[in-house]
């Protein structure tokens, strides 16, 4: 599965996420959250660059409240919770988020 | 059906682009008028090659399915003296008919456990039985063909082997162990799950059912370390792979990632920190949960499970003891002994394992914990009993003790409790909609379909007794209603577990 994006196949999952990590790029970011109807700001490059960094040490995505407590740091306590990062990725951080950041799926019992 | 290839069998689901309607909230649970083949449509992904291999089943569907699937079924027939007798003993009563969450929703007759059960049966009937080689469509015998495949496919996955049915059959027909053997015919001949066989993967890999690794697992609960001594000013520990420490926690690793698994894992640190009781955390065991049940595949229950024993000898713990996690106190209950057991270098004073609830739940009995109630006086809580837990298992040592104990428990650490309609709690108990596999994404339309029954019985107590928080002990009922709750317009946060409650109750600190 995948898709073609200026010209470059790009490999997903079932569900439209990258299956290699280093394909990602800001432009293909940029695709793929036009697919999920969602226009990128500052804020929303800030969770998907966050993400980035947290797997490219750990191999996995933060513990949600792990993220929620970087967003009060990036964006002040007002805007540091469930609900802005919500407002941020309707579909939820594993579904939304994480796909854009070029990140696996996370699944288990979450 | 129509016809279908091979092919279109292996191909995943097509990706639906609208989003998934939940039925309304009327507060009533009807037996519907059936609708025949409308819930047909629901399929799972399928597991690629590579992961199915790693399992050891065929990458994909195998040339001479048909003939090795049988051969599977005379084998299971043959293990399983119940699988026979479920075969032979139905005499279509129809007690079951309107007891599953999947069929009072969908309408779809084959979501009916007589339907369900009757993909199998007349398969069994037509390579097993007397009459139905001899006298086929007439006896209820039918050919194993693709078309029919497909049906298993579609309908073993909307089955989450809640065996409520079970409970209202005369015979008491297990459909949940009918769709254990199906499934693990299926993975035989190379048609598997793509979730199931996946989680699996990762723990065979990585060790939990997330595949968080080791250097995760411990940025994690140094994050929550820092989280509670921030709130409480307390250093409340979570360790990792102590040695001799009195218990081992064994806990379902979305404990470790989700919202709001994460609340339970810091009441039950606070409960081992405030009682004074040396534990661990263990990497070789980060996960309770074992997918191995859901597809019947006794060899793969055993593997993930002998991760347990491993870290029992590796670090030695006095006491095992399980998290908030459904299926896996029915495989801790029933069977670790038999898998791992029988346990012989842990303490014989104490249920060898124990759930964390009895846990908790004793210690407050005996005065160890100090609680002010009054800090969930925000909420009026009503409890969920987890499918596994309130049919497969017991907690403490009175018939009914996975009844009362959660119960007991949170009268003991919140002021304000009220019980859902009778008939949908305790034995009776439905399924959230996500339990035996079926947690996973594409098929959402199964998921909030399966989770109405509960809704209803809950949205009664949230109209009539302004009920905010529905406390639970399953890391796949959390993350199943957090994720449907919404598109019934229920708050996410309504749904939480019993710890969740423990911990914000209990006061750290010397006692005064």
């Amino acid at each position: 599965m995948g898709f073609e994006f200026n010209g470059k196949f790009y490999e997903t999952d079932d569900d439209g996420y990258l299956t290699n990590l280093d394909d990602w790029n800001q432009e293909v970011a940029n695709y793929i959250a036009q697919q999920e109807g969602i226009e990128m700001t500052e804020s929303h490059w800030e969770v998907v660059n966050f993400l980035r960094d947290y797997y490219s040490e750990y191999k996995i995505a933060p513990m949600i409240k792990i993220l929620i407590k970087e967003m009060k740091k990036m964006f002040g306590p007002e805007k540091g919770n469930n609900a802005y990062l919500y407002q941020l990725y309707p579909a939820g951080p594993a579904l939304q988020a994480c796909k854009i950041a070029g990140l696996p799926k996370p699944t288990g019992c979450v | 059906m129509a016809e279908i290839t091979k092919e279109e069998l292996m191909t995943s689901a097509p990706k639906k682009k609208e989003p998934d309607k939940a039925p309304k909230l009327t507060g009533k649970i009807v037996k519907p008028k059936i609708v025949r083949g409308a819930a047909g449509h629901n399929k799972p992904y399928t597991a690629k090659p590579e992961l199915m291999e790693k399992l050891g089943f065929p990458g994909q569907l195998v040339d001479n399915w048909q003939e090795a699937a049988i051969r599977k079924m005379g084998e299971l027939l043959e293990k399983y003296k119940s699988l026979q007798v479920y075969m032979d003993i139905c005499v279509r009563c129809g007690a079951c008919t309107d007891k599953c969450q999947y069929f009072l929703s969908t309408k779809d007759p084959n979501n009916m456990p007589v339907g369900r059960a009757e993909l199998f049966r007349k398969v069994y009937r037509r390579y097993f039985t007397r009459e139905g080689k001899i006298l086929g469509k007439i006896a209820g015998a039918v050919d194993f063909d693709l078309e029919l495949l497909a049906e298993w496919y579609s309908y073993f996955h909307q089955c989450s082997q809640c065996r409520r049915c079970s409970v209202f059959c005369p015979y008491g027909i297990d459909t949940a162990e009918i769709s254990m053997a199906a499934r693990e015919i299926m993975d035989s001949i190379g048609l598997g799950e793509k979730y199931v066989v996946e989680v699996l993967g990762k723990v065979h890999d990585i060790g939990n059912n997330l595949g968080m690794n080791p250097k995760a697992l411990e940025n994690a609960l140094e994050f929550v370390e820092e989280e509670i001594e921030e709130e409480t000013g307390i250093p409340v520990k979570l360790p990792l792979d102590v040695e001799d420490a009195e218990v081992l926690l064994v806990t379902p690793s979305a404990d470790f990632f989700a919202s709001p698994h994460m609340e339970s894992l810091v009441g039950y640190a606070k409960v081992f920190h405030q009682a004074g009781i040396n534990w661990t955390f263990s990497t070789k065991a980060s996960e309770a949960g074992n997918f191995g049940m859901f597809i019947g595949n006794y060899g793969q229950m055993k593997k993930v499970a002998s991760r347990i024993n491993d870290a029992i000898h590796e670090l030695r713990p006095k006491r095992l003891v399980v998290g908030e996690c459904g299926h896996a106190w029915r495989v801790a209950y029933q069977f670790w002994n038999t898998l791992i057991g029988p346990f012989d270098t842990l303490n014989p004073k104490y249920p060898r394992p124990q759930h964390i609830v009895e846990f908790t739940l004793d210690l407050i009995n005996r005065g160890a914990l100090v609680i002010d109630k009054s800090a969930n006086d925000e909420f009026t809580v009503t409890f969920h009993d987890s499918c596994n837990v309130a049919r497969a298992t017991r907690m403490g040592d009175k018939p009914g003790g996975q009844f009362e104990l959660p119960r007991e428990l949170i009268k003991a650490v919140a002021n304000n409790y009220v019980e859902m309609d009778a008939e949908t709690i305790k034995a009776k108990t439905f399924c959230c909609g996500g339990g035996g596999g079926l947690l996973t994404d594409e098929i959402m339309e199964v998921r909030i379909n399966g989770a109405m029954p509960r809704m209803q019985a809950l949205h009664n107590v949230m109209e009539t007794h302004g009920v905010n928080f529905m406390a639970l002990i399953c890391a796949i009922c959390k993350a199943q209603f957090t994720a449907v709750f919404p598109k019934y317009g229920v708050p996410r946060e309504v749904a939480g577990g019993i710890h969740q409650l423990v911990g914000r109750a209990l006061v750290l600190g010397a006692k005064e």
